[in-house]
């Protein structure tokens, strides 16, 4: 029996979760943002659209990006049409999976940070004259970063472990869209237990390590 | 409302709940039948055919690919009767002790079939246009626990295709899932059984019989920690009775 572990699964799977992190931060921080300042007609019905994969199966998740994102999707059969690229079976497809279910996750939590940020402080920061770009980025933000690099932790570790609508958009491709939790389901399914032990270790390792080193930054961020 | 009062009502929902349970009826037996998800379709006949020559049976069925079946068997699962889509697994599961070897017997054949999705403009005509720039994707078993998928490797090997064909292969995780991928339009091609395509007659359009592999049979068994030992072989025995040959045909299964 083969006792090198091939280890792509895991650098996919950091790949993968780092990528949909990032994305989901960005518009998670933005869309929290402007949903914490300003009022609008239908908000609290975005509020609930926006937290709506947290509650949702992952199966219904991706049964939903399959309907607009799979070649005869809304959207994918446009992509496919004008630029040639689909993104089911690809790990970009993974990445798109793990943004929608690690969203909610930085929306929430940047919401509550940014409406718990004193409001008069950013009103001082404008009187003393600087624009509405600098007021968040001197002010706001900085006050919010707690609550949202919480966020971003839990949104990472959801990413990491994402499954169900990583299988159904992405498939289960080894070294092409093979995550770590689909490695050890394959294995357990294949009757490979060492294997699936190994991978299971490495899980828990890196998870382990991710969560200790998160911790460490969180601190010196804070000091 | 108050704390006691709220559990309280929370008692009587539950005890509401459970009361909505149909009685089990006296005397019903269930017999769990682990089957190739190939058999999907035809198996839920047969069991309804069975249930109505024995009263007071009931009929369970767990269908997946025939290799995470074995699995779960090995782990312990409470299953009477095991139907595989190949004799490798039948014969793992009979190197390991798992099913009652005397009870083996050879019940269905099938045929490979190449299939393509019913608006496909491709022109395929056989496993050599697969290699054509065309086709981006082609969907088969994962043949590490998926019959169809191993009989397709054995074709696609045999062709000389097999390691050409890599980048574009999609392994699905049952010869369903194939056949769901060809029916969306997520790959160009599959590899189902003839059985399958006919379920999804108008959504894939069957390209070419598939050549090159080993014949397909499928064995059936008792299993040996099954708890419904006499009705599981009665249910073996309707599989190869005339009632039952009259189904499995009907659903485009031939005899062995």
């Amino acid at each position: 029996m083969d006792h090198t572990v091939n280890l792509s699964p895991l650098w996919l799977t950091l790949k993968v979760a780092a990528l949909a992190t990032l994305t989901a931060v960005l518009a998670g921080v933005a869309l929290a943002f402007l949903m914490a300042r300003r009022r609008f007609w239908g908000r609290e019905w975005l509020d609930a659209v926006c937290t709506l994969p947290l509650v949702l199966p992952p199966t219904v998740l991706g049964y939903y990006l399959i309907v607009v994102w799979g070649r005869n999707g809304w959207l994918g059969h446009w992509l496919q049409e004008t630029w040639g690229i689909s993104l089911m079976f690809t790990w970009q497809g993974a990445v798109l999976a793990s943004t929608l279910v690690s969203f909610p996750l930085v929306f929430k939590s940047a919401r509550a940070a940014f409406e718990e940020v004193d409001r008069s402080l950013e009103d001082v920061a404008r009187t003393l004259g600087l624009s509405e770009g600098a007021v968040f980025r001197r002010v706001s933000l900085p006050l919010a970063l707690r609550g949202i690099l919480a966020g971003t932790m839990l949104a990472f570790a959801r990413a990491m472990g994402e499954f169900g609508a990583t299988l159904m958009v992405a498939g289960n491709l080894p070294g092409k869209t093979q995550t770590l939790s689909l490695a050890i389901y394959s294995a357990v399914q294949a009757g490979n237990d060492a294997l699936a032990l190994t991978l299971v270790l490495l899980t828990s390792g890196a998870c382990i390590l991710i969560l200790a080193a998160s911790g460490k930054i969180l601190q010196l961020k804070l000091r | 409302m108050k704390w006691p009062n709220l559990v309280a009502l929370g008692l009587l929902v539950i005890g509401g709940l459970a009361s909505v349970q149909p009685a089990p009826v006296m005397g019903a037996r269930e017999l769990t039948v682990s089957a190739a998800a190939s058999l999907t379709n035809a198996f839920p006949e047969i069991g309804k055919s069975f249930e109505q020559q024995h009263p007071g049976v009931k009929v369970i069925y767990n269908f997946a690919a025939s290799g995470p079946l074995l699995q779960q068997i090995a782990q312990g699962a409470p299953v009477d009767v095991f139907a595989s889509a190949d004799q490798k697994t039948m014969d793992q599961a009979q190197e390991k002790g798992l099913i009652v070897p005397d009870s083996r017997k050879n019940f269905v054949s099938n045929t490979l079939v190449l299939i393509v999705p019913g608006d496909s403009k491709l022109a395929l005509t056989g496993l050599k246009d697969l290699a054509s720039a065309g086709v981006k994707r082609v969907a088969l078993g994962n043949p590490a626990g998926v019959p169809a998928g191993r009989y397709s490797q054995e074709a696609l090997s045999k062709a000389g295709l097999w390691e050409a064909l890599q980048p574009k292969l999609i392994l699905g995780e049952s010869v369903r899932q194939v056949l769901d991928y060809v029916s969306r339009g997520e790959v160009d091609a599959g590899f189902v059984f003839a059985t399958d395509a006919a379920i999804a007659k108008g959504k894939v359009k069957t390209v070419a019989e598939v050549q090159g592999h080993q014949p397909i049979i499928y064995p059936a068994a008792l299993v040996a920690a099954g708890r419904q030992k006499e009705l599981a072989k009665e249910f073996l025995n309707f599989l190869t009775s005339a009632a039952g040959v009259e189904i499995l045909k009907k659903y485009g299964f031939g005899q062995p």
